[in-house]
């Protein structure tokens, strides 16, 4: 994008004025060659969301922005539904609360590298990853239902995940609100087998290094040192949100003409807060982030059976566990005055402040883990976030690099087989079912997740702890 | 008979086209239903190029209001089949009657080691999404779908 179409606020900050049916202005937190790199379709969908109705002081975009559809991904928006505010599957996505978990492992990396091999083999051999894959867990109607409801408690209660995890997993693991009953009984068959699946295209389980430290302090809180051995986790909702958002986009298309609403793209599909459509979207996305939250807890508890066959007195214990495409009531300050709000965020991360209530009480003074993930081969990161990014972007960071080129470029471009080998004689194994799908999750397919990060710590938004390096990484 | 064969081998085709983070897939031919037939084999790719053996049949229905929501309740019908049944599919075939389609898929359950399929399609999207003839008469059915 050309920088000359913004107004540039700060060394971060490219404001789009309102124009048109804009109702406020669009901000894009990023550095100036982050905006240059930027497609022309962010600038157009971040412009596009500021005409929603009930849109509260502006639109965003993250850092790690890029065209996605209705919403930029990387897009954060809030809507008080006292002014006619809106809730939007588009704004949500297919892939509700997809997100990422980090579980510290009490292990250093001399621990790992003598089994490290073995334990990629078992990892891709415990964990149903890539299409096709179906998990050993099915659900009948009452444990579909219990699952919608519960979620990682849910999957505690079941014997896959410990009730320690709970209190750091966002809204204590457990998604209020959630109603069973308007999820359609096609969404619940997609669902059926896919409990305790990793999903496919960006999403993994990796076994990290901590390779940097840069906030000793709050590092000594995440209980975070160089040389520690980590397991993050990325995946979502699986086929049941996918389902959700397939069905309520439709819905909300008619909705939103029927309640007089103009889209300027109909992937914005949305509907009031306050009508019957916009309740039932909000009772089932909320029964599609439990699934997101039970699927990652019983991936976690997948996780742990490896490690402790390998490592028998070491058991996992979560770091934190956050999701990045979801719709949330929150209370944020806006022009001096507490507000109710329905965030929604796609493909951003929440990032709670010190002192959040929401916090446990181990994080709380510090702040929230802001979990970015890399891509295979490139570094992750730990941030924390900052006061500031509540004013900034309603509590909002970016979530990971963000592609820079198409899948349909990457393939072009790479070898599945060669990234796999090159990543290889760099210690960093890959087990995928699919080296087409490596190919198109080349690392050279995303942007780079350091200038990301830097650009949301200088924007005000999250802090840097800890750079992340893989060791092994089981891709969808 | 040969004259209208000539003229589906030279209209009816199919592409995938890029997409930032996901990918888009755009189906040629002569009539609607033909340009949905061919976006179909491009959604098809998205997931394989190896072979898939049109073993087993599955039928499907939908509606829609318009021709365009038509085209992505057609892919969204085909991505649910795939997942809950566990299949690829190879071939369609597609009859349009107003704003309802009437639909075909054969194909065979996932075969992971002889597949090696790469992503797996979560919905099709209205981005991207154009339903639409040519001056020529070749009509295109396209959008983005998320994977």
């Amino acid at each position: 994008m050309d920088p000359a179409r913004f107004t540039r606020v700060d060394e971060t900050s490219w404001r789009i004025e309102p124009r048109g049916a804009m109702r406020v202005p669009a901000i894009i937190y990023a550095d100036e060659n982050l905006i240059r790199d930027m497609d022309d379709k962010v600038y157009e969908q971040a412009a596009n969301v500021a005409m929603l109705p009930g849109i509260v002081q502006a639109s965003y975009a993250m850092p790690d922005a890029h065209w996605g559809y209705g919403f930029p991904i990387g897009g954060v928006a809030a809507f008080d539904a006292d002014e006619g505010g809106v809730v939007s599957a588009g704004g949500v996505g297919f892939d509700i609360s997809c997100g990422v978990r980090t579980m510290l492992t009490g292990l250093k990396v001399a621990d790992i590298l003598p089994v490290q091999k073995a334990i990629a083999d078992s990892l891709f051999r415990q964990i149903p990853a890539g299409v096709g894959s179906t998990g050993a867990i099915t659900l009948d109607v009452i444990e579909m239902e219990a699952m919608l409801t519960g979620g990682a408690h849910w999957a505690v209660e079941r014997g896959w995940g410990e009730a320690r995890d709970l209190e750091r997993i966002e809204e204590g693991g457990r998604m209020a609100g959630a109603e069973p009953a308007q999820v359609s009984d096609r969404a619940k068959k997609r669902q059926h087998k896919e409990m305790g699946t990793l999903g496919s295209g960006n999403h993994y389980l990796e076994v990290q290094a901590v390779a940097e430290i840069f906030d000793a302090k709050t590092a000594a809180v995440y209980q975070l040192q160089q040389d520690d051995v980590l397991v993050t986790i990325h995946c979502g909702s699986r086929g049941l949100g996918h389902q959700i958002g397939t069905e309520f986009l439709k819905d909300m298309v008619v909705a939103a003409q029927a309640s007089g609403i103009t889209l300027p793209d109909r992937e914005l599909a949305c509907a009031p807060i306050k009508s019957e459509i916009g309740h039932r979207y909000l009772g089932a996305m909320r029964a599609g982030i439990n699934c997101a939250l039970a699927n990652r807890e019983i991936l976690g508890h997948f996780a742990r059976r490896v490690f402790e066959h390998y490592f028998p007195n070491h058991n996992l214990s979560l770091l934190f566990d956050v999701s990045h495409n979801t719709c949330k009531v929150e209370q944020h300050k806006v022009d001096g005055k507490r507000r109710e709000l329905f965030v929604h965020r796609k493909g951003a991360t929440r990032a709670f402040g010190p002192g959040h209530a929401s916090l446990p009480q181990a994080l709380r003074a510090a702040g929230q883990p802001v979990l970015i993930g890399g891509s295979m081969g490139t570094s992750s990161y730990i941030l924390v976030g900052e006061a500031s990014a509540e004013q900034k972007a309603f509590a909002s960071a970016c979530h990971g690099a963000g592609r820079a080129m198409s899948r349909h470029a990457a393939l072009k471009q790479w070898s599945g087989r060669k990234i796999q080998d090159d990543l290889a004689a760099q210690g960093i194994f890959i087990r995928s079912p699919s080296t087409r799908g490596i190919a198109e999750e080349a690392p050279g397919a995303y942007k780079d997740v350091s200038a990301v990060v830097l650009a949301a710590e200088h924007a005000g938004l999250a802090r840097r702890v800890a750079r992340l390096r893989p060791l092994v990484c089981v891709k969808g | 008979m040969n004259a209208t064969a000539a003229s589906v081998a030279t209209s009816a085709r199919w592409e995938n086209f890029p997409h930032d983070a996901d990918v888009g897939v755009r189906g040629f031919g002569k009539t609607p239903a033909e340009a949905f037939e061919q976006a179909a084999l491009a959604l098809a790719a998205v997931v394989t190029t190896a072979e898939v053996a049109p073993k087993i049949q599955v039928t499907v229905n939908c509606e829609a209001p318009d021709i365009e929501l038509l085209f992505v309740e057609w892919l969204n019908a085909i991505i649910y089949e795939m997942a809950v049944r566990n299949m690829l599919f190879s071939r369609f075939s597609v009859h349009i009657e107003g704003t309802r389609l009437d639909g075909t898929l054969w194909g065979e359950p996932v075969d992971v080691k002889r597949h090696q399929p790469a992503c797996e399609p979560k919905g099709a999207t209205y981005t991207a999404l154009k339903v639409a003839a040519d001056a020529n008469g070749t009509w295109s059915a396209a959008c983005i779908v998320d994977v």
